[in-house]
Parts: C-alpha cells; structure tokens; sequence
C-alpha cells in the first residue's frame, strides 16, 4: 500500500527538531533509517502529518572512545556497527549481533537510535544494550539526560524517551580482557525477526564469573534480563554450569504466545539458546 | 495537500531535478516518474527485496526510502547497473544456471548478489545464502540463483575459503 499524505522536513540542527516537536507534538514522526517507520506508513497502521527526517542532523553521528565508554551516535547505521573496528574491538556483542539484524539492504539504512527508540520486542539491539549496561542519552531542549537501557524500555514500543527529546546517542562501556559476549537467536529465515533471542555478557574474575547477564528478546513486551544470570556468579563458566542455567533459566521468563511460537515454545528456545551461546562463550 | 519538495539527483549517471509529493517513495519515483520500471515493487513494506536499488553506492528497499529523501543522492538502478556492464558476467551466469523463471525477483537478486561480491564475498554458499536472506524468489527454490552468485565469485578468483 502507499502511506497517507504526509509534509516532509529535513532540519540539521537538533534546535530545529525541538522547535517542530513543540509545534507538532503527536502529529508529528521522527525519520531515522526509516525501516520499521516506513512499513507502519506504508501499511497505514501509522499516519503523521509530519516527518521530521533527521538523517542530516552531525550531532547525531560519529563513533567515538569517551573515557571508558564507546559513544555510538543514534544515526550510527547497521552497516557502520558491522564493519567498524572501534565496535569490533570495544562493544563486540554489537558485531556479533549486527549480522542477526535483517538484510544487508535494511542494514545499509537502518539506525542504532532508531532501533532503540522503537524498541520492537523481538529486536536485537535493544537486547543488547541491557546485556552490556549501556547508557541512553537523551536530548532535550534544556539539555541531556542519562537513562541506564534497564529502566529505558518500559513497555510495548514505549521507552524513557520524552515525547520532546530525541535520542542523541548510546553509550558502552568498554570491553575489557574479562569480559566475554554471545550472541544468538532462532528465526525462521535468516534476518527475519528472532521467535527468542539471547544476547549474553560475562564477567570473568580469574577462572570465575564475577557477573553474567542475559538478556532475552522476542520473549514478552519489553527485552528482559532473566534472574537465573545470578546464579552464575563465582562459578566457572563450564558444561556444569551451562546445564544448571538451561534447566533455571525457563522458570524466570514469562514469554507471551505469538504468531512466531507458543509460550512454551519460547521457554524451550530460551534453553536451547543458553545452552549455544554459553557454549560459545566457553570456547 | 501537503507542500511538494524539490530534488535534485543523478540517477543512473545522469541528472534529475523534480518536484515529489513527500509520500512517493523512491522507487515508485524511478519508476513513475521517471520511467525505469526495472526496479520492481513487491511487498512494500521491506520485506521481499524486489524494489533494491543502489543508493550513493549501498543497496537499500526502495519502498523504505521517500523519493526527498534521495535529495543529493546517486542512485543506480538495474538498468545502470546493466548499463554499466559490471554486472555481465552475473547476468550471464544467471541465465546459463537457469537462476530465474519470472524474473521478478532478479533485478533486485542482481543488485544485491553484485553488492555481495564487491564486498567481497566469497563462492561460500552458505555466506551467499545469508546475503541474499533478504530477497524473496517464488520460482527458483533459491538453488540456482546461489549456484550463479558462486559461480561468479569463482570466476572471479574469490573460491570458497
């Protein structure tokens, strides 16, 4: 289908942005890398007055090392986490994750901040940040704010974000010698979204973990980190432990039925896919 | 009525300027407004990967991109893309494996399977299979489209690893 009329900005100051939020306010849409907005316009289960494209906006770019943090701009595209060596060196959760986010030509547009301001439930990025402890920084008129991704995605497609801030960029702390990641996911095609997802962070002190996170999509309304994480700590990351954590792991979700897999279902590849990624994660 | 904006582009190596209504999309614009119907729509929502097209040298859905947005862009489509020959030995490896019966899908199979081996991409068949995961062929069975990509990759001097 063709989307509805619609008029079409495209600011490249943030102050303009603020200024057509303020004067639009619900009637208006914000325009990142377009490929989960323009599906909902096209099908109509969407239609803005106004699109306020801000794929021209430098202050939403760039990638950059900020102390211990690896800043990542919210107009940072797939295609840029996936080839980046700064990425692949200091978040490399997101290069293992970026090839499971669709197709190389939705890759090539789509958006970090986008993707995190949406928060699809069965995405992969929002999962992500959960699992690495990353910072969301929001920007406003008056200034900018921090919210950890655990208190960021609050419900189905809704997030800390205020309705006149714009996401500016995600924070990641830096990878160190001690910490391992996995990532994995079961779809039905390649790229398509994940029925279950797991993107997974360890920890390492010594031989022992000193903290995992796991952190589930595809499961329920919002990604979550399950519990059973906690029971990881002090123990070495081995077989032993990758039986206890696929047997505990069920219990701590609470996956809603979809068209992609039954509730019980979900809870099955919860336990497949722990067993995988930690797996990995062991080698 | 919403407020038309104006554009300027290359497509295909050559200039355009035009006024689009915000909503067109851009392959709807190539293909309606300025005639090119090589690129063709399927799904509209991103999904089949019929409506590829080569935007400042990166395949992108044309149904998930407007037309403003092309604003100072170049785009190539599969008639440029023919045009240019670069795509030649494909396009022949495509007949010869028989890799298309409707050929709806190819001009997008074309375009995405060329980015996959300027990038890079190797005779790999499953590294193949991932790449053109976004592409749907209601005809093929997909077999036959991956022995051409492999094919050329070989030609090429990228074997499999």
């Amino acid at each position: 289908m063709k989307p509805h009329d619609f008029d079409y900005v495209r600011p490249t100051e943030l102050d303009q942005v603020f200024d057509l939020i303020e004067r639009h306010g619900d009637d208006a849409r914000i325009l990142a890398g377009g490929q989960s907005l323009m599906p909902t316009l096209n099908m109509r289960l969407s239609a803005p007055a106004l699109l306020i494209d801000i794929n021209r906006i430098d202050a939403l770019k760039g990638l950059s090392v900020e102390g211990d943090m690896l800043r990542i701009g919210a107009l940072t595209r797939h295609v840029e986490l996936e080839h980046s060596p700064e990425v692949a060196r200091h978040a490399p959760l997101l290069t293992k994750a970026i090839r499971h986010v669709a197709h190389p030509a939705v890759r090539n547009r789509g958006t970090i901040g986008g993707s995190l301001s949406l928060a699809d439930p069965a995405a992969e990025l929002p999962a992500c940040a959960l699992a690495l402890g990353a910072t969301l920084v929001l920007r406003g008129r008056d200034g900018q704010r921090r919210v950890p991704a655990n208190t960021f995605f609050v419900d189905l497609y809704e997030t800390a974000r205020g309705e006149k801030e714009v996401l500016e960029a995600v924070e990641v702390p830096l990878a160190t010698s001690s910490d391992r990641f996995g990532f994995g996911e079961l779809a039905r095609r390649h790229g398509d979204f994940a029925m279950v997802g797991l993107a997974a962070a360890a920890r390492m002190a010594g031989g022992t973990i000193e903290r995992l996170r796991l952190a589930f999509f595809g499961i329920g309304n919002v990604p979550v980190l399950s519990s059973a994480a906690d029971l990881a700590a002090g123990r070495p990351l081995d077989a032993d432990l990758v039986e206890v954590l696929r047997g505990a792991v069920g219990e701590t979700l609470d996956p809603t039925d979809n068209l992609q897999a039954s509730a019980a279902m979900k809870k099955h590849l919860a336990s497949v896919l722990v067993g995988r990624v930690l797996g990995d994660m062991m080698e | 009525m919403t407020t038309p904006i104006s554009i300027s582009l290359t497509v295909n190596g050559e200039r355009v300027e035009a006024q689009v209504s915000p909503r067109i999309n851009l392959v709807d614009f190539i293909r309606h407004q300025i005639g090119l119907t090589g690129s063709h729509v399927g799904c509209e929502h991103g999904v089949c990967g019929a409506c590829t097209i080569r935007v400042d040298g990166a395949i992108v859905r044309g149904c998930l991109m407007l037309a403003a947005q092309a604003d100072g862009t170049d785009v190539t489509t599969i008639e440029g893309l023919s045009d240019s020959g670069d795509a030649a030995d494909l396009q022949a490896a495509f007949v010869a494996r028989n890799a298309l019966q409707c050929g709806f899908c190819t001009p997008g199979m074309l375009l995405t399977a060329t980015e996959y081996l300027e990038s890079g991409g190797t005779a790999d068949r499953d590294s193949i299979r991932e790449f053109i995961s976004g592409n749907y062929c209601r005809c093929t069975g997909y077999q036959a489209i991956v022995d051409a990509i492999e094919q050329v990759a070989s030609q090429r001097g990228r074997p499999s690893k």
